[in-house]
């Protein structure tokens, strides 16, 4: 496996940073894009692309912070975002979209490009599936993919509820169930609305476990659902990622 | 990350920062998520910043939903013992 720092182009023409960690071998191979949560592009984010990298698959994470804060610590990154209302979603799409046609350009590449990600991440990675060209995407519990977005807060997102009838990829969709954001509730809402649009998706809902359960350096890690949910992942990118 | 609460207000007055330098700050954001360092699964923070000079001109609390209540009630209680004219 090899690891880099490099720089790729938005979909809208901005030049950003993106950690790249790729298999070794000429092998061909489908591709990742790891939409890093909002605490940011940090150590916890590489750690998952090299983990996906190991599983056989080149993966990309854009840093989705670096307009405004290139350069700087993650955390303050982040902190950053946040103050100034959060990523918007046209840039988001555009980012991850940027990422994705890098992954494509690949020597190796195969064409194939799914995109996954936890908490906000999640989310996005749901929005892109609605928005861009990516072949499967993975929703690591996502708050507000539906649910009503409380009003006044000063970021910008939205539920996504009107964009899931244009999902376009196959979504594979992993929840703890004392989690609140998403609700068990909300989950529900995705699956009946995903299942009234004939969406080919798959869910799995974890007892014990509640939000960042993958997240092995926080207190909310549960270790049967993140190994379980980690042999999800593995089996939904061979179904999809294959040639 | 996850339950996206935040707020924000305009502050006046000075924080200690990285490196040990003083910042002025004039941006207080605050809310209720995911921390980066405290052992806990949601936490209250806040960032005094100055927008201005930066992303890493800022400094970062993470309390426990009932430390950030307990400090709401200390900073209340220490203004509240001040005479009125020194606090307008």
């Amino acid at each position: 496996m090899t690891t880099s720092t490099i720089m790729i182009s938005s979909a809208d023409g901005t030049q950003i940073e993106a950690y790249l960690a790729q298999p070794s071998g000429p092998e061909s191979r489908g591709g990742v894009v790891l939409i890093h949560h909002m605490p940011g592009y940090d150590r916890g984010s590489k750690e998952i692309a090299r983990r996906i990298a190991e599983l056989g698959y080149d993966t990309i994470v854009p840093n989705l912070y670096w307009r405004e804060a290139p350069g700087a610590a993650p955390d303050d990154a982040a902190a950053t975002a946040r103050a100034n209302g959060g990523v918007p979603d046209a840039q988001l799409i555009a980012d991850v979209s940027g990422g994705a046609a890098f992954l494509r350009g690949l020597s190796a590449s195969n064409g194939k490009v799914a995109t996954i990600g936890h908490c906000s991440g999640g989310r996005q990675s749901v929005l892109v599936a609605c928005n861009a060209d990516v072949d499967a995407a993975v929703d690591c519990y996502g708050a507000y993919v539906t649910g009503v977005v409380p009003e006044g807060w000063p970021l910008k997102i939205t539920s996504l509820t009107d964009q899931l009838p244009n999902l376009r990829a196959p979504l594979l969709g992993l929840f703890g169930n004392e989690d609140q954001y998403p609700s068990p509730e909300q989950v529900d809402e995705l699956e009946q609305i995903l299942k009234a649009h004939e969406k080919t998706y798959e869910f799995h809902r974890y007892d014990g476990a509640a939000h960042a359960f993958f997240a092995n350096d926080r207190p909310s890690y549960r270790v049967e659902a993140a190994n379980d949910g980690w042999e999800r992942i593995a089996a939904f990118f061979r179904t999809h990622l294959a040639a | 990350m996850c339950t996206y609460t935040t707020i924000q207000t305009a502050v006046d007055g000075s924080a200690k920062g990285a490196g040990g330098a003083w910042l002025h700050v004039d941006q207080a954001t605050v809310y209720f998520d995911h921390p980066v360092h405290a052992s806990a699964e949601h936490t209250l923070n806040i960032d005094l910043a100055d927008p201005a000079k930066g992303p890493s001109a800022r400094v970062a609390i993470e309390l426990t939903a009932a430390s950030a209540r307990a400090l709401v009630q200390a900073i209340n209680d220490a203004l509240a013992v001040v005479p009125e004219g020194l606090t307008v």
